[in-house]
């Protein structure tokens, strides 16, 4: 392990931080505007990488030409789930709405386990193998256009969080529930598109993850910590810290794979949000409660 | 005595010389086999019920204290011959240490709710793998025991030694929580566990409170965890750590009926039923899970104190308009 | 008894509670009004632990509980109930009152026996196996009352007990409160209702905007031209003496 790799490893660190910030990126809405913290978060990334794979398999369909599916898909889904499962469940209260979510990744999880076998699987594009010279460092392709999408997507949500109309009621919400019922916005529906969207921030993370990754039942798991380590370490709710906070912890995920070896590595993340939860709680951009 | 608190000694005491004869009457060893596993899955989800059913605090991170003893009792036997029956007590000590370093960190710097979940969740992957990472713990090679059956290494050749040893837990684990309604320790955890604020104000020292109660749940952990080294002789980091421990912790709990006495037991009956009934129609791993989770969900949303909410008629108040 | 000196409290540039001294003698009854949003709760909050002064003291009987925490502060003996009432919700009356007895004694049926005398005291006895989520916001108030009762308090806060209440209940909560101090409890109290701050009342501090603005009897509050400008606007003051003398 020489210092040279690092610049390699840096620039792995911010491809992955993007895709990572796609996924912190749902998570922070769905508690900014929800207040809840969403534990199925990780397995319905695992859902949308299945999605993904099996568009692949049986349909032939690009994983960057399946994004017109999969998001709109995870939308729906999302929505559905908040409308009629989360919502109508969890009678408001906070650790309900916790173990509803827990319940539903378990459900998930499992599900897949047993319709899909746990055997891991990973799809070869005809570009897998192709990538970019930067000189110092070879680019895979996937990587590349992945990263440039998540950024995209990022900015497509921003635009929508801060131009239209949706954006501005979510926005509304999300600062003054109470004031935004009085003012005629139809809270729970919000609540619901929030979620669906946060969801379809997945289905677009897992679009753009299948190629330079790999799925199995619990793929999921892995990304729980991220997420929220990224989440907190943002702030909880902040767009901009996700992205932010994305990058920051690829690049510390990829630096201490380097370094400390894959298993020990892991722990880095852990440590750091438990750090994060400690010292402090809003994150780098968060509002200070 | 009055007559209702007679009632109540007589069955009690029926239930003790009954579950005491069962090894007797069910000659099986297979079933006998279940009913120790049982028991142990209302061990453990006891021992998640004192913080997160009574004293309200939900933690993911129930397996650390189950792996931390298991660990303990198992290198004091592999690397000092120190037999389990004392190394259980250790495993108890190491169980209670965790539980109150994992506390301090939490409850001092006023974590709650999601957030004391999730860093419960962070906490058990950084003990995962540490142990998956450290020599002493056998790094991911786990630690093998040696098959020597006898009292003071807490292995039983017949199936019944266990199932008395899970038993004696399970015993003690309910006689903890029935302490714990009792006294005025549990009041404050209850306290606690409904409006943490309120306790303060009257006198509760809820930081003080919250860290007993994570230490007795890591005490109990802790010994569930020597009790599951001496019976499988095998453990590594992915079982002494694992989500799904944690997990399963919690939901026998929450389906009995999560601040009751006898809730984890119900529990996880319940689940080992619908657990052996599901096998038997579709050996597939995982579809007991999923069952699992729609359970959770289910009990979540029409349940919410569990199966003994179903006996327990409480006037329920009107629906309040909640402000989440 | 309890001396509040110089506190002090922002949220983000504004001062809730601005340099305010107040001083609540052992065995009296001493309350403290003024217009919502005067900073009145926060003041509580201060006194019993539940927030930190920016600035000053709070003695209690030579002790210095300043930034203590809550339990720390009921150990002294200062209790506070709350303006919106927090009951343990699915508790029974009987038991919320235990948690607070519980302070005094570690002994179940003491804590009962002593749950059940309280509850009598504040009137709550036919209620006692209730669970509290159910009880009226009357009942709410009440328990407040009695489970911060309950803990054996030299010093009671009481904030806003009687918002809520209609007349009959205000009357009787009056009484309450009377049989409270005369059985040896110093009471502070927050009130809006001026009936019952004038009839309990042995001396009255009125906050305004953060600031004391006027403290005395509460005859002599009723006519203090501030106060009635505080309540009723600029130039109330003049405009009612202009029309005769102001009633209490």
């Amino acid at each position: 392990m020489n210092i040279s790799m690092m610049p390699a490893a840096v620039i792995n660190g911010l491809m992955f931080g993007a895709i990572y910030a796609l996924v912190a990126l749902g998570l922070t809405l769905i508690y900014g505007v929800l207040h809840i913290i969403n534990f199925a978060h990780g397995a319905m990334l695992m859902l949308a990488l299945y999605a993904t794979f099996y568009l692949f398999k049986f349909a032939g369909i690009d994983p960057y030409v399946a994004l017109i599916f999969v998001v709109p898909g995870s939308y729906v889904f999302g929505y559905s789930i908040y409308r009629w499962g989360i919502g109508k469940l969890s009678h408001g209260k906070d650790q309900n709405i916790l173990l509803i979510t827990l319940g539903l990744s378990i459900v998930f999880e499992n599900a897949a386990q047993f319709f899909f076998s746990a055997d891991q699987q990973t799809i070869n594009l005809s570009y897998s193998y192709e990538s970019i010279d930067l000189g110092f460092v070879f680019l895979s392709l996937p990587k590349v256009i992945s990263f440039f999408a998540s950024l995209v997507i990022c900015l497509l949500l921003w635009v929508l969080m801060a131009t239209t109309d949706l954006g501005k009621a979510i926005r509304a919400v999300a600062k003054e529930r109470k004031g935004a019922r009085l003012v005629g916005i139809n809270v729970e529906n919000i609540f619901a598109i929030t979620y669906g969207i946060g969801i379809a921030c997945l289905g677009a993370a897992g679009c753009l993850l299948l190629p330079s990754f790999y799925v199995d039942p619990f793929t999921g798991n892995i990304f729980v910590i991220i997420a929220f380590t990224i989440v907190v370490l943002g702030g909880m709710g902040s767009i901009v810290g996700a992205l932010v906070g994305g990058f920051i912890i690829g690049v510390t995920e990829s630096l201490g794979g380097l370094f400390l070896g894959e298993s020990l590595g892991q722990i880095g993340i852990s440590l750091i949000f438990i750090l994060i939860l400690v010292f402090r709680p809003t994150g780098l951009f968060g509002a200070k409660q | 005595m009055n007559a209702l608190q007679n009632k109540t000694t007589l069955l009690v005491v029926a239930g003790l010389v009954a579950s005491a004869l069962v090894p007797v009457v069910i000659v099986n060893k297979f079933y006998i086999d279940i009913l120790t596993l049982i028991l142990f899955s209302a061990f453990l989800g006891q021992s998640w019920n004192i913080l997160g059913g009574y004293a309200g605090q939900f933690s993911f991170g129930g397996v650390i204290f189950f792996g931390t003893g298991a660990y303990a009792s198992s290198i004091l036997l592999t690397t000092f011959g120190i037999p389990p029956l004392i190394g259980i007590f250790a495993a108890i000590a190491a169980g209670a240490l965790t539980g109150a370093f994992i506390g301090f960190i939490s409850f001092r710097y006023g974590l709650r709710g999601s957030y004391f979940a999730l860093i419960t969740l962070a906490f058990s992957e950084v003990f995962r793998t540490i142990a998956n990472s450290v020599e002493f713990t056998g790094g991911g090679v786990g630690i093998f025991i040696k098959h020597a059956p006898g009292l003071a290494n807490l292995q039983f050749i017949h199936p019944a030694g266990y199932y008395y040893m899970a038993l004696g837990m399970v015993i003690i684990s309910l006689a903890i929580a029935w302490w714990l309604e009792r006294s005025r320790f549990g009041a404050q955890l209850i306290a606690i566990r409904e409006n943490e604020d309120a306790a303060e104000a009257l006198g509760v020292d809820a930081f003080k409170c919250k860290m007993y109660a994570i230490m007795i749940t890591g005490a109990m952990g802790g010994a569930a965890g020597t009790f599951y080294a001496q019976k499988y002789l095998y453990i590594d980091p992915p079982i002494s750590y694992s989500i799904g421990t944690s997990v399963e912790m919690l939901l026998v709990t929450i389906v009995g009926g999560m601040g009751t006495i006898f809730g984890p037991l119900i529990g996880a009956f319940v689940l080992h039923i619908v657990n052996e009934v599901a096998r038997h129609f579709i050996d597939t791993p995982g579809l007991s899970l999923i069952v699992y989770g729609v359970i959770l969900i289910a009990i979540i949303g029409y349940l919410p104190n569990g199966l003994i909410g179903l006996f327990k008629r409480r006037k329920k108040p009107d629906k309040e308009t909640s402000d989440a | 008894m309890l001396e509040v000196s110089g506190l002090s409290k922002s949220f983000g540039g504004l001062a809730a509670v601005n340099q305010v001294n107040i001083s609540v003698d052992e065995g009296r009854i001493i309350s403290l009004i003024g217009p919502n949003g005067a900073g009145k709760t926060t003041l509580f909050a201060m006194v019993a632990g539940f927030l930190k002064p920016d600035a000053g003291t709070v003695t209690f009987e030579g002790h210095d509980i300043t930034g203590q925490k809550p339990h720390r502060i009921c150990a002294h003996g200062v209790v506070r109930t709350f303006q919106v009432t927090q009951p343990f919700a699915t508790l029974s009356t009987l038991e919320n009152i235990m948690v607070g007895a519980y302070h005094r004694t570690a002994n179940r049926h003491l804590a009962e026996e002593q749950a059940r005398a309280v509850a009598d005291q504040v009137g709550m006895g036919a209620l006692l196996e209730q669970a509290a989520e159910g009880l009226t916001v009357a009942g709410r108030k009440r328990l407040e009352l009695a489970r911060a009762l309950a803990t054996g308090p030299k010093l009671l806060l009481l904030d806003e007990v009687m918002a809520g209440l209609n007349p009959a209940e205000i009357d009787d909560i009056v009484r309450v409160i009377k049989g409270i101090r005369d059985s040896g409890v110093t009471i502070f109290l927050i009130e809006h209702v001026m009936k019952a701050v004038v009839n309990l009342s042995d001396f009255t501090y009125v906050l305004n905007d953060g600031v004391l603005i006027a403290e005395g009897t509460p005859s002599e509050i009723a006519a203090d031209a501030n106060v009635i400008e505080a309540y009723l606007g600029h130039g109330a003051a003049e405009r009612m003496s202009g029309d005769g003398a102001a009633h209490a």
